[in-house]
């Protein structure tokens, strides 16, 4: 099968690769918001996740402790967002800006020895077997390690808020927080814990993009990823699947629009360059217009709590 | 008494004032589009920084400000260098033409220098290399090396000094396989790696074994090295790293001497306004070595092909050429003029697609 030199196969299986830093980061904030924080320092968290897993993984020689470290390193800088909101009761949006601020600096301190460095390449993890199914295999199961992470990190979200205890905590904490406070729940608490799970996916997310997608580190590697994150979390109204289909429809057009300009598509190139920014909002909006309204976000979203 | 006191403070200041302008150093400022260590662009302008400080000793104090967008916050930047007494500012990329006309009109004692560009005044001069000369030298190597005949080739931002390269590299590429096909992907940015490794690999899928690009950083280097069996060429700076392959061969911008030419000319009170735009010859445009990866003889041919040019015996646009729509524009023989190239806005025949407008 081959569409005007494109083939379709390959298209599909580059998608996946050039969605996952989004669905990371996207499902990470997702989680954030769903327990009522708003953290606009998703750029930042990825930039940091991102010079961390280079950095980590250029000196260990190993991809593994790459990512490991960029999960810390974006979870432990979401910590100073928790710091400023939790603690001390900053306002959430100047917060996450500045956090945002902070990382981009902080990478770009970190990274300057580490410029025209090579990172040890990730190997692919082909699923045996599951890798031999015609169309299907190469486009799914030929991928490496993290690309099938994120997927199972979709299940896993959408499976923990919508069917267990804890689950049910993060959102009513989200939904009302003095009704959660009321019941005992520790509302800081919960709000740490979601804003470190945050920092550590949206540090996968920038990993992935340092050490397997482009790979090799620069500043403003992420280049507004995060942003895009942030905004496919809103336009999938809260939920994990809607984030799949968001950040997948972004890359994936992304990807495809390359693709259109390389085989000589009779498309005006500035449509093509825009086409992921309109084809995503315009999808999910009218996926959430069709499930009564797009109001899905949770109640509590950036206010701050305060216990009395 | 009161009085007093303020005569002297207003003495003092004015003092103080004399003094600052009486500074011996030479203050030269750069503006500059990325960051200094995007290993591409930026980083060739700062190292051209560089030498001048190493030239001048403690004669010169330089300042730079890294990733400054093309945009109303260049004139913030630029203005904000004047004020602090700043002798000669550079300004190093296209999209800072127009802010640096701007603020170069509200500071007359200020000389500014604006790579790139085409606009001039009293006190703005212009400079840019012809890295199109390099780009004849890439498009040689890359219409001898394709075996799939797909040279895919990396658009940055839809202006004349863009377009200029890539015809450059069609018109040799073409000269030596008349099969050769040009797959061009803009991305309308000057340096993002996730996207500009999204393009090489697109461009590889497609079939494409050489890959050229005029984006700033590595990462289509990377995406080469990946997939195995593609090449491809440093771009601004020698991208070294990753020969012997892929990268065969780059194009190394070196502003140094340049630099240092200008400066002394303020020091000495001649600097005028110039469009100084020069290649191979001067040194500015640098053919970074040609690995073994390329054959004897196409290496051999692509040496021969600068040191032609550097001699000033050979032009990369020599006629008979076409534009894409058929239409002559160069006869048999006839040289293109520095003024068509400069606002090149048109393809050569036998490149396909359009240029973004």
């Amino acid at each position: 099968m081959n569409f005007g030199g494109i083939d379709p196969v390959i298209l599909l299986a580059s998608l996946m690769v050039a969605s996952t830093p989004i669905l990371l980061a996207a499902l990470g904030e997702m989680v954030v918001e769903k327990s009522g924080v708003l953290n606009l320092g998703v750029e930042g968290m990825m930039i940091t996740g991102a010079v961390c897993g280079f950095i980590a993984s250029v000196e260990s020689g190993s991809p593994l402790v790459g990512f490991i470290a960029a999960a810390a390193g974006g979870a432990l800088l979401a910590m100073l967002f928790a710091l400023l909101t939790q603690v001390f009761q900053s306002t959430q949006v100047p917060s996450g800006l500045a956090l945002t601020l902070v990382g981009v600096g902080l990478a770009s301190f970190l990274g300057q020895n580490y410029v025209g460095v090579k990172s040890p390449l990730t190997t692919k993890m082909p699923i045996p077997l599951l890798e031999d199914i015609p169309v299907l295999g190469p486009i799914l199961f030929r991928h490496d390690a993290m690309v099938y992470f994120s997927l199972f990190a979709v299940v896993v979200v959408w499976a923990v808020l919508k069917f267990t205890r804890a689950g049910l905590i993060l959102r009513a904490v989200g939904e009302n927080h003095t009704a959660a406070h009321a019941l005992g729940y520790k509302v800081r608490r919960v709000r740490v814990l979601a804003i470190g799970f945050g920092g550590a996916m949206a540090g996968l997310g920038g990993a992935y993009i340092s050490l397997i997608r482009v790979p090799q580190w620069t500043d403003g590697i992420t280049a507004g990823i995060g942003w895009i994150a942030l905004a496919i979390v809103v336009f999938a109204s809260w939920k994990a699947p809607r984030v799949l289909i968001g950040a997948y429809l972004f890359g994936g057009i992304t990807v495809l629009q390359l693709n259109l300009q390389a085989a000589g598509a009779k498309v005006p190139v500035e449509l093509l360059s825009m086409s992921p920014f309109l084809a995503t909002i315009v999808v999910l909006v009218v996926i959430s217009a069709r499930s009564k309204g797009a109001a899905g976000g949770p109640a509590m979203l950036g206010r701050i709590f305060q216990a009395r | 008494m009161f009085k007093t006191l303020l005569a002297t403070t207003a003495l003092a200041l004015g003092l103080a004032g004399a003094a600052l302008a009486d500074d011996e150093k030479t203050k030269v400022g750069f503006v500059y589009v990325g960051p200094v260590n995007d290993g591409g662009w930026t980083q060739g302008h700062d190292h051209g920084r560089k030498m001048l400080e190493e030239h001048f000793g403690d004669t010169v104090e330089t300042v730079f400000v890294e990733n400054v967008p093309e945009g109303p916050d260049a004139e913030r930047v630029m203005t904000q260098m004047a004020l602090t007494g700043t002798d000669l500012i550079f300004t190093t990329s296209f999209g800072f033409m127009d802010p640096t006309i701007n603020v170069a009109e509200k500071f007359p004692d200020v000389k500014f220098e604006h790579a790139t560009g085409y606009k001039t005044a009293d006190n703005v001069g212009t400079y840019s290399a012809r890295f199109y000369e390099g780009r004849a030298i890439q498009g040689h190597i890359a219409g001898k090396m394709t075996k799939s005949n797909i040279v895919g080739y990396i658009a940055s931002v839809p202006i004349p000094e863009v377009v200029r390269g890539i015809n450059s590299a069609y018109i040799h590429a073409q000269k030596v396989n008349p099969d050769v096909e040009f797959k061009v992907i803009w991305i309308f940015e000057w340096m993002n790696p996730a996207k500009e490794a999204d393009a090489a690999k697109a461009l590889i899928e497609q079939g494409a074994d050489v890959i050229l690009q005029h984006t700033d950083s590595t990462a289509p280097l990377a995406a080469a090295q990946e997939a195995g069996g593609v090449i491809g060429f440093g771009q601004a700076s020698d991208m070294y790293e990753y020969a012997p392959s892929p990268r065969v061969s780059s194009i190394i911008d070196n502003w140094a001497p340049y630099y240092i030419a200008r400066t002394q000319a303020v020091m000495d009170g001649t600097w005028e306004s110039a469009m100084t735009w020069d290649g191979i010859s001067t040194g500015m445009v640098g053919i970074g070595e040609i690995t073994d990866a390329v054959p004897a003889d196409v290496k051999a041919e692509a040496e021969a092909m600068r040191d032609e040019i550097a001699a000033g015996t050979y032009h990369p646009f020599t006629g008979p050429l076409n534009k894409q729509d058929g239409t002559p524009w160069l006869a048999e023989g006839e040289v293109a003029d520095d003024g068509t190239l400069a606002g090149m806005s048109f393809f050569v025949e036998g490149l396909t697609g359009d240029i973004p407008q």
